[in-house]
């Protein structure tokens, strides 16, 4: 209706640039919702200082800088309870984001195996893979979680703890693993690793212009493969080997090592597996998706199932994959704030605790809505930008 | 696109007389041998079912105690479905005054009634929102009494899969026209309500939902005016209702993006008015096509119902939880959500069903 009011008055735009609604009824509209939008702001403000001021608080985010004195259990930076409020809340940011990123990891190769396993010609496998996810899809996670949690609290005691690889202890207290040290080996490793795989990556696009040119193929396999481990063993030979940090049992507790604790292990198995469960129906979906005969074109052109699979297949099942993918990933980074309920401190659980001690409300709220929401925007603009790359290119 | 494919062993209703059992049998036994890595795979699955299945059946079934107490539990060594037993009826009613119950067993059966009569399609005209908006009151009126004779019952006492219920059928229904507004107001002209409706679902989409449940719970008693007291249930609603109406309006935004746009322009040139172009032409077909994505977007927010033990709600499986405190019965968690996890699954497993069988249902070319 106002679009054809403006279609025939054109004149009328551009003294205020709004892009549409610039009809009467639609500016009314607009002004009536920015008002009630301020006005209800203001009343909720006005509100909010009143109960403040009766309890003695002040608005304002000057108690970040103040002794938090909240215990963490487990931290990637050097904590104690005597740091300020923002390094609590650093600390649960970081424990967020590692058990985002390392879920992320985990169910991402979980949850394709699964859908490949779906896929599979094998009637006892398909099933027994399609009854297990739809076990894990339909209950909540919530209920899985304090599952995973029961689960490890009865596992054997330390000084009983499962072996089941050498180097990795399964006890209650969580799971031990072997440690690399940083010193100046590992940099050394680290950096060949990384120097090896930039150089398979160059040799890999020569050979693939050298493709396009004269159209003899040639494999990258064996000097690929040559550099990215013949490198870091020749960092070894001159004598940069680096130390691994064994766990041992010492008196009643491990000494050494890696731990992840009960708290995070239960989060991440039961994240992981709740993930991949739904990850697993997306590539099913995907990989379906593709048209039956595009199998036939790529069998009748003569190429090999694996090289079907990852230049026909892939590339066609990837645009259906990546939009519900990333919908899972942010999920899953959502999801790790459900943490409070088995006691891992991630940001919300101490972003609780926060609030019960200084009554800040508004403040700590509005900070982890914001870091929930960049952290949202940030995953998303990623996943966006590598689906633009995938997507069909229309020439 | 997904229901055809999910169970590939469901008969094929199409064909007019399937292949007999011998011939599924064999054809079964075919594919899972077929090859050496067939028959690899076969033995592993069936090496994995040989060391889980005999031992879970010998817990759950043979040495399992249905009567009695804790001490024969624990004698027999096997589940203990006698606490389950025990703490059935406490699951669903939680702490809800003993004499009253007969009022959360109607509320639930007239909800369950108003659930089996949404799912026939005949029913799905206005009359239907209609009920609902009658049901809904009646069935909050009956749970906290006050009128009628009822005695009044504070929303603290109310627990259990009652409970549940009743956060899941409000947040939709409050949620529903919301979402419905939220989507529209995303793809209107007027700039400003755009901005603002996108503003709302981003935000709510983009934060976990217990952050929103502790908005609700600390936040919102806050913003009130002084000796303003809100129901720690209703603060409980508002974010869920929230939570719903923002991830409902993008599942009917996609509807409405999925109307052809002969159809708005058809309603414009029969002179129609916005609202009205929206309430006849557009939102019937566009909320139809939707059904079962928003099923599945149910699904997701009913299991999520359980985050509501974060903010001290006794729902049925924080009651269940609970009821693991009891001294009497210690020491049977496994039991218990087992037991829950059978519930939500056998809830959430025929509303994805259901929503399956809709989409073949509604595929136009079966229509």
């Amino acid at each position: 209706m106002s679009s054809t009011t403006t279609a025939i008055m054109p004149p009328s735009r551009g003294i205020i640039p709004l892009p549409g609604g610039t009809t009467a009824r639609g500016l009314l509209i607009q002004a009536g919702l920015l008002a009630a939008v301020i006005a209800l702001g203001w009343w909720f403000w006005s509100n909010a200082q009143a109960n403040m001021a009766r309890q003695g608080l002040q608005f304002g985010y000057g108690f970040l800088d103040r002794s938090a004195g909240i215990p963490i259990g487990e931290s990637i930076i050097p904590y104690t309870p005597a740091d300020t409020y923002r390094k609590a809340l650093t600390v649960g940011l970081l424990n967020t984001l590692r058990i985002a990123i390392v879920g992320i990891a985990l169910c991402t190769v979980l949850g394709i195996l699964l859908g490949l396993a779906r896929l599979s010609t094998n009637p006892l496998l398909r099933g027994l893979t399609g009854g297990y996810i739809e076990v894990i899809r339909n209950t909540p996670l919530v209920l899985q979680l304090v599952f995973w949690h029961a689960v490890i609290l009865q596992l054997p005691s330390v000084r009983q703890a499962l072996n089941p690889v050498p180097g990795f202890f399964l006890s209650q207290r969580g799971v031990k693993m072997p440690a690399l040290i940083a010193d100046p080996a590992l940099y050394v490793l680290l950096g060949t690793l990384a120097a090896g795989a930039l150089g398979w990556w160059l040799l890999l696009r020569r050979e693939r212009a050298r493709q396009v040119a004269t159209g003899e193929r040639r494999s990258t396999l064996a000097p690929g493969l040559g550099m990215l481990l013949g490198l870091p063993a020749l960092g070894m030979l001159a004598g940069y080997v680096p130390t691994v940090e064994w766990p041992e049992l010492a008196g009643f507790n491990f000494e050494g090592g890696l731990t992840l604790s009960p708290e995070f292990f239960a989060l991440l198995i039961g994240l992981v597996v709740y993930t991949s469960a739904f990850i697993a129906e997306i590539v099913r979906a995907g990989i379906q998706s593709v048209h039956k005969g595009q199998w036939e074109a790529a069998r009748a052109l003569g190429l090999p199932p694996g090289r079907i699979m990852r230049l026909v297949i892939l590339p066609q099942a990837l645009r259906v994959i990546i939009p519900p993918l990333t919908s899972q990933y942010l999920n899953l980074t959502k999801n790790s704030s459900l943490a409070v309920v088995i006691g891992y401190p991630d940001l919300v659980s101490v972003a609780n605790t926060s609030i019960n001690q200084t009554g800040q409300a508004i403040e700590v709220i509005s900070i982890f809505m914001a870091v929930y929401l960049a952290i949202s925007l940030v995953t998303s603009a990623l996943m966006n930008w590598y689906n633009s790359r995938v997507a069909l290119k229309e020439r | 696109m997904s229901a055809t494919t999910l169970t590939p062993s469901a008969p094929v209703q199409a064909a007019p007389r399937g292949p007999s059992f011998a011939e599924r049998a064999t054809g079964f036994l075919k594919a899972c041998f077929d090859g050496p890595l067939n028959t690899a795979i076969t033995l592993g699955c069936l090496a994995v079912l040989w060391f889980a299945v005999p031992p879970f059946w010998a817990w759950a079934v043979t040495n399992a105690t249905w009567n009695g107490n804790a001490q024969a539990c624990r004698e027999a060594g096997g589940a203990c479905w006698a606490f389950v037993r025990e703490k059935f009826w406490f699951s669903i009613f939680g702490l809800y005054p003993f004499e009253e119950r007969w009022r959360p067993a109607t509320m639930i059966t007239i909800l369950v009634a108003m659930v089996i009569a949404s799912t026939i399609r005949r029913f799905w005209t206005k009359w239907l929102f209609l009920a609902w908006a009658i049901a809904a009151p009646v069935m909050w009126m009956l749970m906290q009494g006050g009128i009628l004779g009822l005695p009044y019952v504070q929303t603290r006492q109310w627990g259990g899969l009652t409970i549940t219920g009743v956060i899941a059928v409000f947040g939709l229904a409050l949620g529903y026209p919301l979402a419905i507004l939220l989507a529209l107001g995303r793809r209107s002209e007027l700039t400003l309500v755009r901005w603002f409706c996108t503003a709302i679902i981003e935000c709510v989409r983009g934060v976990p939902l217990i952050s929103l449940l502790f908005m609700a719970a600390i936040m919102l008693p806050l913003f009130m005016p002084q000796g303003v007291t809100i129901d720690r249930l209703v603060r409980v609603l508002v974010a869920y209702t929230l939570f719903t109406a923002a991830y409902m309006a993008e599942v009917v935004r996609g509807g409405l993006q999925a109307m052809p746009k002969g159809q708005y322009e058809a309603a414009d040139s029969i002179g129609l008015s916005y609202w009205q172009k929206m309430r006849l032409i557009i939102l019937p077909q566009a909320l139809t096509i939707t059904i079962p994505a928003q099923v599945n977007t149910f699904i997701g927010l009913f299991k999520d119902t359980t985050l509501v033990v974060v903010i001290g709600v006794f729902d049925f499986f924080t009651t269940l939880r609970a009821a693991l405190g009891d001294p009497n019965w210690l020491g049977f968690p496994t039991e218990a959500y087992l037991f829950a996890a059978f519930v939500y699954f056998v809830l959430c497993f025929a509303m994805s069903r259901y929503s399956q069988n809709l989409e073949k249902t509604l595929r136009p070319e079966s229509r």
